[in-house]
C-alpha cells in the first residue's frame, strides 16, 4: 500500500476489516478490507452496484454490518449510531442533493453547526450571554464555511432553490461544519456541468492541502484519476484492485470489470 | 417594520380588558387565548419537528386534571386496600404541578415513540389519548367520571407576608391568559431560534442529514415532545380553574382538530401562525353565533377552514410574509458581505 504523499508516514486513520453486508440472501459486499491513510484521498469506484454506496453507510453507522468491523483512528464504529460517527469527526455527504430544502442556506449551515455549539437549553431559555454569545461564534463559523466551499453570496436564499451544484456545495459545507478530520464524499459531482466540476475539483484540493482524510465514491474517472492518492475498485462487493491509479489503469481486471466481461460471466453462473 | 408587530399585538392585546366590558366577548377572548396556548403547544411539535400529535388534547386534559385534583384534593383507594390521601394544595402549585406531570407524560410518549414518525406516530398519540380518556371517564373514585369535577377554586397567587391575587373576575383571567401565553410565545420563541429548534428543523426536513451532522434526533424529539405538553399543560390548568368544572370530554378529538386547524390555517412553523389561526377559529363561532343558525356556524367554520387551505396553503403567516418579503428565519443581513476571516491557502 503505497501513499503518493512521500512527506508523510502511512498512518491509517479508517480501516475496514473484512466488512460483509447481506440483504436477506443478497450478498451486498461480501469482503472489503481497506485503510485510508491520515491525509490521503482514496477512492472507492466500480460498477453499478458494486457495493459502494453500501460501503459508506457502514462506515457511517447507517447500516450494520453482517460482518467485520470499521475502526476510526482506532475506535471501533460498529455499535454506534449515525450521530455518533459523526461526532468521532467523520462526516459524510449523500448520492443524492441533500440540504435542508425549505430553509436558507445560511440556516442549514447553522443546523449543520449543532456539534459546535457551545450553549445549553438554559443558556437559550433565559437567553443568557453565554447563548449570544455561542450564536455569534456559529454566525461567524457559518460565514466562513460558506465562504470556503464558495457559495457566500447565495447564503440568503432558500437552499431548494440553489443550482445542483451549489446544493452539492452545500451539503459539503454541512459536512464540514461539524468539524471532521475525515470526509467521505458520495458521488459528489455526478449530475454537474464542467464548470460546477471544476469548482468541486478545486476545493477538494484545498481541504486536501489542509490534510483533510477524504474517501470518494465516484464515476468520473478523470475526476478519480486526477485527485485520488490511492484507488480501491469494488466489483460484486469484493475488491479487485487497490493501489496508485497509474497502477489501476493498466490494471486488466478493472478494465474487465468496466468492459462487463465480468458481468456476463456472472449471468452465467 | 417586523420587530415592531410583536409590540404592536402585545400593547393592543393588553389593552383590550380597559375598553371592552362586554362579558361574553371577554369570555370569548379567555377561551380563545387558552386554545392559542394550547395550539402554540401542538405548533412545536408539529411545525417545526414535523409530527403530527392527534392525541394533543390528552396533555391539556392531563394538566386540566391534575391541577383540579392537586387544589381539590382527593382520596381514593388503589390496590390491596392502600388509600391515598391528598389535601388541598394551593391553586398556583396545582398550575405548576399540572405542567410538571403533562411534560413527564410527554417525556413518556416521545420515549414511547422515537422509533415511530408519521403515520405510525399519528397513531401512537390517538392511541394514547383515547386510554387517557376512559381513564378519566371510569376512574370514577379520583375524577368523578362523567359526573364531572365540580367547584374548582379559581387561580389564586399567594405571597406570604404580603396577600393574595385571585382570579374570579373576566378582566383578571384575561390577563392570566395573557400572561401565561406571553411566556409561552417567548419560551417557544427562544427555543426555536436556539440549537434545540434548528435540531427539531432539521428532523423535520431530512432525518437522515441530520444525523449524519451530529444531531441526536431522538433527544430532540422527545424535547420537542415535553415541551409541547408541558405548555398544552398549561393551557389545561387555566382552562379546568377558569371554568371551574371539567369532565372528560375536555379530552374529545374535537378540541385537537380545533387546535390543528387553528395552527394550519395560521400557518405552522411560524410563531405568529398558531395565534392568527386561533383569532380566527376562536372567533368565528362568536361573529356567526350573530346571524346563523347552530348547524350553520359550524359549516362556515368548515367553509372558511377549506377556504383558507386552498388559497393559502402554506398558511396565512407564511403568505404574509411573502408578500412583504421577510421571513422569521432569515439571516441577518450582513452575513453575505461579511470578509473572508480565513484565507483558503494552506
Amino acid at each position: 500500500m503505497t501513499g503518493l504523499d512521500q512527506s508523510h508516514v502511512p498512518e491509517p486513520v479508517l480501516s475496514v476489516e473484512h466488512i460483509a453486508v447481506h440483504f436477506g440472501g443478497l450478498v451486498a459486499i461480501s469482503d472489503l478490507n481497506f485503510v485510508v491513510n491520515r491525509g490521503e484521498v482514496v477512492s472507492l469506484i466500480g460498477p453499478n452496484g458494486a457495493g459502494k454506496t453500501t460501503a459508506f453507510n457502514v462506515i457511517t453507522g447507517f447500516l450494520r454490518p453482517t460482518k467485520g468491523e470499521v475502526r476510526y483512528r482506532g475506535a471501533s464504529l460498529n455499535n454506534l449510531k449515525p450521530h455518533q460517527v459523526t461526532s468521532l469527526g467523520l462526516a459524510r455527504t449523500f448520492q443524492r442533493t441533500s440540504v435542508f430544502q425549505s430553509v436558507s442556506v445560511f440556516e442549514n449551515v447553522m443546523i449543520g453547526l449543532h456539534r459546535r455549539n457551545q450553549s445549553n437549553l438554559i443558556d437559550a431559555l433565559l437567553a443568557l450571554p453565554r447563548q449570544r454569545k455561542s450564536e455569534q461564534e456559529l454566525h461567524d463559523l457559518a460565514a466562513e464555511l460558506l465562504d470556503i466551499v464558495g457559495i457566500a453570496r447565495r447564503a440568503r436564499e432558500v437552499a431548494g432553490a440553489l443550482s445542483y451544484g451549489d446544493q452539492r456545495l452545500l451539503g459539503v459545507a454541512l459536512a464540514l461544519a461539524s468539524d471532521p478530520s475525515m470526509l467521505l464524499l458520495d458521488e459528489p459531482v455526478s449530475g454537474m456541468n464542467a464548470t460546477e466540476t471544476a469548482r468541486f475539483l478545486d476545493l477538494l484540493n484545498r481541504l486536501h492541502d489542509r490534510g483533510m482524510s477524504i474517501l470518494l465514491v465516484e464515476h468520473d474517472m478523470p475526476m478519480v484519476m486526477g485527485v485520488s492518492d490511492r484507488i480501491v475498485v469494488l466489483n460484486y462487493g469484493r475488491i479487485i484492485a487497490d493501489g496508485p491509479p497509474a497502477s489501476i489503469q493498466g490494471n486488466p481486471e478493472v478494465i474487465r470489470a468496466y468492459l462487463g466481461q465480468g458481468a456476463n460471466r456472472h449471468a452465467r453462473n | 417594520m417586523k420587530r415592531l408587530v410583536p409590540w404592536l399585538a402585545f400593547i393592543a392585546f393588553a389593552s383590550v380588558p380597559l375598553w371592552l366590558h362586554d362579558p361574553y366577548l371577554l369570555n370569548a377572548f379567555i377561551t380563545t387565548g387558552i386554545f392559542i396556548i394550547a395550539a402554540m403547544s401542538l405548533n412545536l411539535l408539529l411545525g417545526y419537528t414535523g409530527q403530527l400529535s392527534l392525541g394533543h388534547v390528552a396533555f391539556f386534559g392531563i394538566g386540566a386534571y391534575t391541577s383540579a385534583l392537586v387544589s381539590l384534593g382527593f382520596n381514593v383507594e388503589l390496590f390491596a386496600g392502600i388509600r391515598v390521601v391528598h389535601d388541598p394544595w394551593p391553586v398556583w402549585s396545582g398550575f405548576l404541578i399540572g405542567i410538571l406531570v403533562s411534560a413527564l407524560c410527554g417525556y413518556v410518549v416521545g420515549k414511547l415513540s422515537f422509533r415511530v414518525r408519521g403515520a405510525y406516530f399519528v397513531i401512537v398519540t390517538i392511541s394514547f389519548a383515547e386510554v387517557v380518556r376512559l381513564v378519566a371517564l371510569n376512574w370514577v373514585e379520583l375524577t368523578q367520571g362523567p359526573l364531572a369535577l365540580t367547584s374548582i377554586p379559581p387561580m389564586t397567587l399567594g405571597f406570604p407576608g404580603i396577600g393574595y391575587l385571585d382570579f374570579y373576575s373576566k378582566q383578571s383571567n384575561y390577563y392570566l391568559v395573557f400572561g401565561v401565553l406571553v411566556l409561552s410565545y417567548i419560551v417557544i420563541s427562544r427555543l426555536v431560534h436556539s440549537h434545540v429548534g434548528r435540531a427539531m428543523i432539521a428532523l423535520k426536513e431530512n432525518e437522515s442529514l441530520a444525523v449524519s451532522v451530529g444531531i441526536d434526533v431522538t433527544r430532540y424529539l422527545v424535547l420537542a415532545a415535553m415541551f409541547s405538553a408541558a405548555i398544552a399543560g398549561a393551557a389545561g390548568s387555566l382552562y379546568a380553574h377558569y371554568l371551574e368544572i371539567i369532565d372528560p370530554d375536555v379530552f374529545s378529538f374535537l378540541y385537537t382538530i380545533t387546535m390543528v386547524i387553528m395552527v394550519i390555517t395560521g400557518g405552522k412553523g411560524t410563531l405568529a401562525g398558531p395565534i392568527v389561526g386561533g383569532l380566527i377559529f376562536g372567533f368565528v363561532p362568536v361573529v356567526a353565533r350573530s346571524f346563523a343558525a347552530p348547524e350553520v356556524q359550524w359549516m362556515l367554520y368548515g367553509l372558511l377552514m377549506i377556504l383558507i387551505v386552498f388559497v393559502l396553503p402554506q398558511g396565512i403567516v407564511p403568505a404574509i410574509e411573502k408578500w412583504f418579503g421577510v421571513s422569521e428565519r432569515n439571516p441577518q443581513a450582513d452575513i453575505g458581505t461579511r470578509p473572508a476571516k480565513i484565507q483558503d491557502t494552506p
